[in-house]
C-alpha cells in the first residue's frame, strides 16, 4: 500500500477547505474501492480526508414526495431502508445484486457513484491504460476485453461504469446534490458520469474540490412495474454483463410511461430517451419491447469478445420489459430468469 | 508489478503514526498506526489476533470478515485509524469461556469446512447474517454468503451449518 497523510474533516465546510487546498488529496468513506485501487498503487493520493464523521447519514423525505438520501448512508442500509423498499423497489433491488454484504455494509451512496471502472488493464499499472495514465493508449481495445462497452466507446477508452445503483439511479431520474467552494449545486443524474471521448480520466464532471453530499430521487418510484435483470458470469458477487434496469407505467395494457437503463456496456449507466420514447403509448407486448432494444442498440458496437453483449443485450431488454410489465421482477436470490 | 511502474512516485514525508482505541472482542486496545495500516493487519499484527485471516487482501474472498460495530465487514479493505472507537469482534471473541458459539459448533456439526482457511470469515459473515435477519431460505443465505468464499467447495455443508444455526438464535 501507498503512505499517506490522514486528516478527519470536521464538517462539510472543512471537507471543502481540505480538498480544495491540495490537488493530490482525496475523500475517503467506505473505502472499498479506493484502498483496493490504493493497494495497487492506481490511485496515489498523498492525503486522504476522512468524510465518515460527517452528518450525511440520512433518509430524509422531500416536501414533493421523493426522498433525499444522505451522501453516507450504507449501500445495504439503503436497500433495506423501508422507504426504498416501499417506493424504490428498484433501487433495492439494483443495489442488492451489486458485490457483497460485507461490501455494502461499508460502501456509501456517495462512493457507489464514484467508484472507478474494474477494466483489467486500468488495475494493472504495468500497461498502456488512457484512463489511468492519459496518453498512454489503451490496451482493452485490441487485448482482452470481454468485460467492456459495446455503446458510447471512444478509441481512447472503452472501460464500462460497474455500479448496479447507479443503473436504478439513472432509470429514476436522480438529482446528485454536490457542495464545492462556491457553494451548492443539483446535478441531472444522466449529467453526472460521462462518456469517455478523449478525456477518460474524467469518470464524472465532479470538480476535485466538490463533495457529494446527497442523491435525490423524484416522486414518481415505478414500484408496481419495475425489475433489475443483472447477467453475469456467475450467478452472485460478478459485475454485470449486462444489467437493465427497467420501469414502466402501465395504463390499461398500454405503457403510459417508460424507462430503461442499461449497465455493463458504457462508461455510464446508459439511458436511452429515445428506447423509452419508442415504448411510451404502445401496447405492453414482446413486439414493442425487441422494438425499444433495437432502438437502444443501433449503434452499439463489439470487439473482439464482446459481441456477444449485444444479443445478450437486446434478449435482456426484453426479458427485463416483460418482467417489468407483468409485475414479477428479478429475484435477487432465486436466480432462476423467469 | 509496483518496481516495474514507469510512473513517477511523489515523496512524502512520512505521517507521525496517528493513535486509534478499538475495543476489539471487549477488550479496549490503544494503538499507534500509521495511516495506512488495514484494519485487518492492525488486527494480524499489531494485536496477534491472527484468527482472521488474509486471503485476497482485495474484498473478494471474504477471508478477512469481521464485525465492526456488529456489522460484518471486509477488514482488508478499511483504514484501522477510521475506526478509532469502534467495537470489533473477531472469531477469537465469539466463544463463551468454554462454551463455542452455536455457528462455531455447527461448523463442526456439518464438516462446514476442509482446509479451514475461509472458516473465521465464514463464520463472522455468518454471524452478520443472523444478526440481519434477512435471510429465511437457503437461497437467501447462499445470496447473502456470496462474499465469502470457500475454495475447498464446502458450501453446501456451510449452507446447512448456517441455516442450524439459525435456527437457534
Amino acid at each position: 500500500m501507498i503512505n499517506f497523510a490522514y486528516a478527519r474533516a470536521t464538517d462539510i465546510a472543512d471537507a471543502v477547505r481540505r480538498i480544495a487546498a491540495d490537488p493530490k488529496a482525496k475523500f475517503i468513506a467506505g473505502g472499498t474501492n479506493l484502498v483496493d485501487l490504493m493497494k495497487e498503487e492506481v490511485e496515489r493520493p498523498t492525503r486522504l480526508i476522512d468524510i465518515t464523521r460527517l452528518p450525511l447519514k440520512a433518509v430524509e423525505e422531500t416536501r414533493d414526495g421523493g426522498l433525499r438520501i444522505g451522501a453516507l448512508v450504507p449501500n445495504s442500509d439503503l436497500a433495506y431502508h423501508l422507504l426504498v423498499a416501499q417506493r424504490y423497489p428498484l433501487l433495492a433491488s439494483a443495489i442488492l445484486a451489486g458485490a457483497s454484504q460485507q461490501l455494502r455494509n461499508m460502501a456509501s451512496t456517495g462512493g457507489n457513484l464514484l467508484q472507478r471502472t474494474r477494466c483489467y488493464y486500468f488495475y494493472d499499472i504495468t500497461t498502456p491504460c488512457n484512463k489511468r495514465q492519459p496518453g498512454s493508449g489503451c490496451s482493452a481495445v485490441n487485448g482482452l476485453n470481454r468485460m467492456h462497452a459495446i455503446l458510447g466507446t471512444s478509441e481512447a477508452c472503452i472501460a464500462t461504469h460497474p455500479s448496479d445503483m447507479c443503473v436504478a439511479l439513472a432509470a429514476l431520474e436522480a438529482k446528485v446534490h454536490v457542495a464545492g467552494p462556491s457553494g451548492e449545486r443539483a446535478i441531472a443524474f444522466a449529467d453526472f458520469h460521462r462518456l469517455p471521448g478523449d478525456t477518460p480520466e474524467r469518470d464524472s464532471n465532479l470538480a476535485h474540490d466538490e463533495i457529494v453530499t446527497a442523491v435525490e430521487l423524484p416522486p414518481r418510484g415505478f414500484a408496481a412495474n419495475y425489475t433489475y435483470l443483472k447477467l453475469r458470469d456467475r450467478l452472485s458477487y460478478a459485475f454485470a454483463l449486462v444489467s437493465i434496469a427497467a420501469a414502466l407505467e402501465l395504463e390499461g395494457g398500454r405503457i403510459k410511461e417508460a424507462r430503461l437503463a442499461l449497465g455493463g456496456v458504457a462508461h455510464k449507466p446508459w439511458r436511452d430517451k429515445a428506447a423509452e420514447a419508442a415504448l411510451r403509448g404502445e401496447a405492453a407486448n414482446r413486439a414493442t419491447f425487441t422494438r425499444a432494444a433495437d432502438v437502444l442498440l443501433r449503434e452499439a458496437r463489439g470487439y473482439a469478445h464482446n459481441s456477444f453483449k449485444i444479443e445478450l443485450a437486446r434478449r435482456g431488454i426484453v426479458r427485463a420489459l416483460t418482467q417489468a410489465a407483468q409485475g414479477t421482477p428479478q429475484s435477487q436470490s432465486d436466480k432462476k430468469i423467469r | 508489478m509496483a518496481q516495474t511502474s514507469t510512473a513517477s512516485r511523489d515523496s512524502i514525508a512520512v505521517p507521525e503514526k496517528m493513535p486509534a482505541t478499538l475495543t476489539v472482542n471487549g477488550v479496549e486496545r490503544k494503538l499507534k498506526l500509521a495511516p495506512w495500516t488495514t484494519l485487518l493487519d492492525a488486527l494480524r499484527d499489531h494485536l496477534d489476533l491472527t484468527g482472521t485471516k488474509k486471503g485476497c487482501d482485495h474484498g473478494q474472498c471474504g477471508a478477512c470478515t469481521v464485525l465492526l460495530n456488529g456489522r460484518r465487514i471486509n477488514s482488508c479493505l478499511t483504514l484501522a485509524v477510521m475506526h478509532d472507537g469502534a467495537k470489533v469482534t473477531t472469531i477469537e471473541g465469539l466463544a463463551t469461556d468454554d462454551t463455542l458459539h452455536a455457528l462455531q459448533q455447527a461448523f463442526i456439526d456439518h464438516d462446514a469446512f476442509q482446509c479451514g482457511y475461509c472458516t473465521p470469515g465464514q463464520i463472522c459473515s455468518a454471524a452478520g447474517l443472523i444478526a440481519e435477519g434477512k435471510a429465511k431460505t437457503a437461497d437467501e443465505v447462499r445470496e447473502l454468503m456470496s462474499g465469502n468464499i470457500c475454495r475447498c467447495g464446502a458450501y453446501p455443508n456451510i449452507v446447512a451449518a448456517i441455516q442450524q444455526a439459525m435456527g437457534r438464535s
